[in-house]
């Protein structure tokens, strides 16, 4: 390894509660005459995206905004299905601002900077105003007041939620308040369009290359701030959560130009997915974490009971009660169903490793509605979750209002990204990141429904201010000419990987190679980590690699519409992640939240974090094609929170 | 236990929005009846990748029923033979072995095909566009809990916000009409206290930019309604139209 390098991040003087108002008051800004001639250009059109292209365009700038589906409201925001968290204390069960923060230190596993996560909680009580403003249908009460319900890792009940389509309705809230702004001008929308690389002139971005995916032509666009919002690279392990064109592309050319990749070793495998059902699978549904509010987990306790729901010989519901083992309740009393993400999905492998699994595979385990059924009738179950029951049942054909429903953990976000600093600005100046593509507020692992509250407190409340204390330096500089040096360079380098690509012509498809690399990621760098583990990925992914430039074979034309173009374009820098992935997992010997080396653990099974010598982000610096990149640290301090064991026993 | 069954697919391939489009015939064996309809599409891209041919083009993303990219007429109807469900939620088990599966894109005047399967809806953008928003800029808006909203309807706005602007009911429609997708958006602000102030010039505004887009007139017979994998009522096409006339008789 390369030598390392200690660094502390600037954030606001003062007292935690008061970074941010000090920010604020202080801040440069950009007069209304100055913004019409600024450019900001936006990648991506998800939840973080979309409300920081609408919220720039209403404050005068002129915004070019990106996405690489039909419609900016496809993107994958839409399908987060549970809720969004806000410190409001609308039911007067103790929460706040602080404890919100608090819950997200602490869920994160004390891997995240106090001063951003505290901001995030400051902002969440807006984001919830705004979308009622837009009218976006929140759940109500019978009194017309709002309705919460709880997540995993909190004792109160916060999360604020649209049935179980709380990001389609906040998405198209964000949408329509930039359908508004594209209808006013100052946004100008480029779909079917995918970001290939970020300009930079003299340090700073100034514009992208975009590959125009109806015709194949590739365009060039000047921003005096570039903003990328492409969210996350769970798509490394080919089967997860994320929508099929999620990829984390942005995040590798940015990377190669300079700016830090943070944590990437920081996955979340999320516990209640419907497991997978054989090769043709191309993904994986999630079904909402608000379904652990009222159901319970468990799996058969008796081992011959689990071998014969395997053979098909018993069904779930012929196991008594006293035959089920609810491991959850049974390990955690205190947070029992509602444990966070990674605890979770943890306990799930343990008893499936156990040989307590059920499903032909073995790899599943139940969440069982028949008791919340019993208390609160079938008709107030359908109420809540009926539109995730329906999902169920038409994918796995078994009705759950009858007989349990099967899950199993499935990888769903990644908390690791693109680093920056307390003005989300990364380590090259005037290029941003916001939303999931960034690392900042999640640490080592994400509470639920706290993924919509961070794109949204970005894009409305964030970055807006902290872009233009940017900016505001930059009012005399021109538009800069598309057809300027470093354009035509970046330009030059595209065509030659493309035309590398199309040449190949082997004998693999892009999807069977990329399987190959979900299969090593899955196996090597997925819930559990060892040292050897990850010295095995990093060998195979070198392989995997390696074949795939020699071997891959594209169909069809550069310049057209061409979907394995695309995807192998991905893939190149999926293969670039997943090789980051285990190079940062191993280096950080420790296990934190998503991050759980086997090596660190309680003797009851839990992460055991080594606070003396990783309390760091980890930021990957890359150096080359051909060599390791190198590892700069960002040192965590906590002065506000005192760091503990996460426990949620008692 | 999954089952496999051997198919045979009818499938529309177009090179480009001019070229003349036809149907191709394939077969396809061992598809898993578990797997759902567009990764029995992968199976087949990837047996035509295989023979070094090109793959078909065709629109999909999260292939969880929601972000509505996915876009398939098959068997002469919008996503399939199933009812309420996407094309990606639609599964192999809904056919038999032997079975002739015809696959087609959106047929309809306002959505123009642009490569096999994959047709051009920016339409529906447009109409968003013009009206489609409640106009409040970033911050300044008062607490979330100001204005009460009765439950049921809350609960009604919902409904009608769960559109997901697929363009199954155009495609549907005989006359080509948007009027459930229009109505969806109209119906959803107008119901709740934020969207009322601007619920007339929303509904002028709106349908006017999808009669100016190409969209055929609405004659109520319904096929909207049933082919839309969001349920999305008929209902409300009558509250667009009362908007509608409304503020017409005001003018």
């Amino acid at each position: 390894m390369s030598d390392t390098k200690k660094f502390t991040t600037i954030v606001p003087e003062g007292q935690l509660a008061d970074k941010w108002s000090n920010y604020k008051a202080h801040q440069k800004l950009v007069n209304p005459a100055n913004k019409r001639r600024l450019d900001i250009i936006v990648v991506g059109t998800g939840l973080a995206g979309a409300s920081a292209a609408a919220s720039l365009g209403e404050l005068g700038f002129n915004v070019l905004s990106f996405c690489i589906q039909d419609s900016p409201r496809r993107a994958h925001s839409i399908a987060a299905q549970g809720g969004i968290n806000a410190a409001k204390n609308y039911q007067n069960d103790g929460d706040s601002v602080y404890r919100l923060f608090y819950d997200t230190i602490k869920g994160g596993d004390y891997r995240a900077r106090e001063a951003n996560v505290y901001r995030l909680a400051e902002v969440s009580n807006n984001i919830i105003d705004q979308c009622v403003a837009q009218g976006v249908p929140f759940a109500r009460e019978y009194g017309g007041l709002l309705d919460n319900r709880s997540f995993g890792g909190a004792q109160v009940s916060r999360t604020f939620y649209a049935k179980g389509q709380t990001g389609q309705q906040l998405l198209l809230g964000a949408y329509s308040a930039l359908s508004r702004q594209i209808s006013k001008g100052s946004v100008k929308m480029h779909t079917r369009y995918e970001m290939l690389d970020v300009v930079v002139i003299e340090g700073r971005a100034r514009g992208i290359i975009a590959r125009n995916l109806r015709t194949g032509k590739i365009e060039r666009f000047f921003g005096h701030a570039v903003v990328i919002a492409t969210g996350g690279y769970g798509n490394t392990f080919f089967l997860s959560t994320n929508a099929m064109a999620s990829n984390g592309s942005a995040a590798v050319q940015i990377y190669k130009k300079g700016a830090y990749f943070a944590n990437p070793c920081y996955a979340q495998i999320h516990p209640t997915c419907i497991p997978v059902h054989g090769e043709s699978q191309s993904k994986l549904t999630l079904m909402s974490e608000s379904l652990r509010n009222d159901g319970r987990i468990w799996v058969p306790k008796k081992k011959e009971d689990a071998e014969a729901i395997r053979a098909g010989k018993l069904k779930p519901t012929d196991i008594a009660d006293d035959d089920r083992d609810f491991y959850l309740e049974r390990r955690y009393p205190a947070f029992g169903n509602l444990v966070p993400r990674d605890v979770a999905s943890r306990a799930a492998k343990e008893r499936c490793d156990a040989g307590f699994g059920v499903n032909n595979t073995g790899l599943a385990v139940y969440l069982d509605f028949k008791y919340a059924i019993e208390r609160l009738g079938e008709a107030t179950v359908k109420a809540r979750y009926g539109n995730l029951f329906q999902m169920y049942e038409k994918i796995v054909d078994e009705n759950p209002y009858k007989t349990p429903m099967m899950i199993f953990p499935a990888i769903h976000y990644t908390m690791g990204g693109i680093w920056v600093d307390y003005e989300l600005q990364t380590s090259i100046k005037g290029l941003f990141a916001i939303g999931e593509a960034n690392f900042s507020d999640h640490g080592a692992n994400r509470l639920g429904a706290s993924a919509l509250m961070q794109g949204l407190a970005d894009g409305y409340f964030v970055l807006p201010y902290t872009i233009q204390n940017y900016l505001a330096d930059q009012i005399q500089v021109p538009r800069i000419s598309t057809d300027a040096p470093e354009f035509l360079e970046a330009l030059k380098d595209i065509d030659k990987k493309i035309n590398k690509l199309m040449s190949i012509q082997g004998k693999r498809s892009v999807d069977s190679i990329h399987k190959e690399l979900g299969i090593v990621m899955w196996d090597f760098v997925g819930m559990a980590r060892t040292e050897e583990s990850l010295k095995t990925a990093i060998e195979k992914i070198k392989a995997i690699k390696k074949e795939f430039w020699a071997n891959v074979y594209i169909p069809g034309k550069a310049d057209d519409l061409n979907g394995e173009l695309e995807k192998a374009l991905r893939l190149a820098d999926f293969l670039e992640i997943g090789y980051l992935m285990a190079l940062d997992g191993l280096n950080r010997e420790e296990s934190c939240g998503g991050h759980f080396r086997e090596e660190y653990q309680t003797p009851d099974g839990e992460a055991l974090r080594q606070d003396d010598k990783f309390s760091y982000v980890s930021c990957w610096k890359y150096t080359g094609d051909d060599s390791d990149p190198e590892l700069l640290k960002e040192d965590l301090t906590y002065e506000f929170t005192e760091r503990k064991q996460r426990n949620y026993k008692e | 236990m999954s089952k496999s069954i051997n198919i045979k697919l009818r499938v529309w391939r177009q090179a480009s929005p001019k070229a003349k489009g036809a149907f191709e015939n394939y077969e396809l064996n061992n598809v898993p009846t578990d797997s759902s309809f567009l990764e029995m599409i992968d199976m087949l891209n990837e047996q035509l990748i295989a023979e070094r041919k090109e793959p078909v083009t065709f629109d999909h993303d999260c292939r969880e029923g929601i972000c509505g990219m996915c876009s398939l007429y098959i068997n002469g109807h919008p996503h399939g033979p199933d009812q309420e469900v996407t094309t990606c939620q639609l599964h192999m088990r809904k056919f038999h072995d032997g079975e002739t599966i015809t696959i087609e894109p959106w047929r309809s005047r306002a959505f123009p095909v642009i490569k096999d399967l994959m047709v051009d809806r920016q339409a529906y953008d447009k109409i968003m566009q013009a009206g489609g928003y409640v106009s409040v800029n970033t911050g300044g808006v008062p607490d979330a809990n100001a204005i009460p909203i009765a439950k049921p309807i809350a609960d009604e706005a919902m409904d009608a916000a769960s559109c997901i602007g697929c363009g199954a009911c155009a495609a549907a429609c005989k006359n080509g009409s948007a009027m459930l997708f229009v109505a969806a958006k109209v119906s959803q602000l107008a119901l709740l206290p934020q969207g009322k102030i601007e619920a007339a010039k929303r509904a002028k505004a709106m349908v006017a930019k999808m009669d100016e887009l190409g969209f055929g007139n609405c004659t109520n017979t319904g096929a909207c309604a049933a082919e839309c994998p969001k349920s999305v009522s008929l209902t409300h096409i009558a509250r667009l139209n009362r908007e509608y006339l409304c503020a017409k008789f005001k003018d």
